[in-house]
């Protein structure tokens, strides 16, 4: 008998490669800090428009810069995103990044700032920019199956009661929308420590757990080892984490790995702000934990809904994918009411089983999909923050 | 799937994860010591009573048995660090008596 999920649909937009996005942004991308002015600019003079201001893409090389190019890139092909205005202080970057959204077959025009300046770059694009607000806003939602939807998770400010409630919300969510066909994104390398063990043996096969676990030793090396001047204790668990309750390293990674749920498994393993190529299924991307920069690198991804247990209380959003929030948390719950969507603290009552917070869940994530506003959309957090692997040049 | 309600009239103050855990997660605000604490082990609903031996913040662990300097700490049926100071039964578990084995 097919699940009670199998039918479920959506109205979202179909984008010309066939995905799926659930927002319909115009976005007005600086390939570099220095183009931030222009593209904040148009974004006032053409409503129906969003500017994305970034501080880097100045003499970045090497893994950093292809990082750059991948996160730029990704964040216009997202289906959230129905067309872009790419501006940059000179064109070949620019050109760079405008033919790499380009392959997804959706509206792109670029502009460079040398020999134009900021006022004629600014006109000739704000004209773009108002025809592809016109022609945008014709497209139309229509009827997709929920497992067209790729979905991210990533939690902040952790507490043990995101362990108990908010984070198996999210597991219970995959297991039930992993086999209908979604695509899944977890990651927080650093954070998965203390149960790396644990992470290792949810691979779909020894050969995935073996580079999953070459992946995040990589990381304790070159990172954390080679820069780290006492113990990690400062920073993990974080200070909210401890007011919260979480007392080591161990406990919080514990909780965290809840969110892939009893019997889901990752498929693949990720680079920042890479595309699954896989085909369907959960996939570990290599990410930070902090919460505006793992969230920015899995909608350079491609995810189009990112789903965030909080515990104490983060207020993280993302300009172009809805950020949904979950809390056990019945203190949060109390006192910062207007960040929650999603109140599973009935959980914590015994009032509430997990499954029925998992289905609550997929509930909100489809009325999400159907054009429901996030509490951050509507609080107009917008966090983009890339990440960058080392100084530049 | 085999998720029940077992508590129709109280809310409990305390929540275990699994059977084999020495340590439970306080889940109401203001739990004051002394309180005859109602707890519940979420992995089958089984429930027990223990006595608050001090004033825990939501959040906060407690230990369900009488834990020794070196002994491990329990949760998720997992190891999460060694008890550097001796903890009693219903004591308040974090950061001043528990600490990671990683470092």
């Amino acid at each position: 008998m097919a699940s009670k999920y199998a039918n479920m649909t959506v109205k979202a937009y179909r984008r010309e490669n066939g995905r799926v996005g659930v927002r319909n942004h115009v976005v007005i991308l600086p390939v570099d800090d220095i183009s931030n002015a222009a593209c904040e600019a148009v974004a006032n003079n053409v409503k129906g428009t969003l500017a994305i201001p970034h501080a880097y893409g100045r003499l970045q090389f090497g893994e950093d810069l292809e990082l750059h190019f991948r996160t730029m890139i990704g964040t216009g092909a997202n289906p959230n995103v129905a067309a872009v205005v790419v501006i940059g202080i000179e064109p070949g970057w620019t050109r760079r990044i405008a033919d790499g959204i380009r392959e997804t077959g959706k509206p792109v025009a670029e502009f460079s700032i040398e020999q134009n300046g900021d006022f004629e770059t600014i006109r000739a694009a704000s004209w773009k920019a108002k025809e592809f607000v016109h022609q945008t806003t014709e497209y139309q939602r229509e009827e997709c199956n929920i497992s067209e939807l790729w979905v991210s998770t990533k939690c902040g400010e952790s507490d043990t009661t995101t362990g108990l409630g908010s984070c198996p919300t999210v597991g219970n969510m995959y297991d039930k929308l992993l086999p209908e066909g979604i695509t899944g994104f977890f990651g927080e390398t650093s954070e998965i420590t203390g149960a790396e063990h644990i992470c290792q043996k949810r691979a779909i096969n020894e050969e995935v757990g073996a580079r999953w676990y070459k992946m995040w030793q990589a990381y304790q090396d070159e990172v954390i080892f080679a820069h780290q001047t006492d113990d990690l204790s400062d920073s993990q668990p974080t200070k909210g984490n401890i007011e919260g309750g979480l007392t080591t390293i161990e406990e919080k990674a514990l909780g965290n790995l809840e969110k892939i749920g009893r019997t889901s498994q990752y498929i693949d393993i990720l680079d920042p702000a890479e595309a699954p190529q896989s085909g369907a299924g959960l996939y570990f991307m290599d990410s930070s934990s902090a919460a505006a920069e793992c969230v920015t690198l899995m909608a350079a991804g491609g995810a189009v809904i990112h789903t965030f247990p909080t515990g104490q209380g983060n207020v993280v959003g993302n300009p172009i994918v809805p950020v949904i929030k979950i809390t056990a948390n019945p203190r949060t719950v109390r006192t910062m009411g207007e960040h929650v969507d999603v109140d599973v603290s009935g959980i914590l009552r015994r009032d509430m089983t997990i499954d029925e917070a998992g289905d609550a869940l997929i509930d909100m994530i489809r009325r999400t999909a159907n054009g429901r506003n996030t509490a951050a959309e509507a609080l107009g957090h917008r966090e983009f923050s890339m990440t960058k692997l080392y100084r530049s040049a | 799937m085999a998720e029940t309600k077992p508590i129709p009239n109280e809310i409990p103050h305390l929540l275990v994860h699994e059977d084999a855990d020495n340590v439970g997660v306080v889940v109401v605000e203001g739990l004051t010591a002394g309180t005859d604490m109602l707890c519940c082990i979420t992995h089958d609903n089984t429930t027990f009573r223990l006595t608050a031996g001090a004033d825990v913040p939501i959040g906060h662990k407690i230990a369900l048995e009488d834990l020794s300097t070196g002994d491990t700490a329990i949760k998720y049926g997992e190891d999460i660090g060694k008890v550097i100071a001796d903890i009693p039964k219903g004591g308040h578990v974090h950061t001043h008596n528990v600490k990671t084995k990683r470092w």
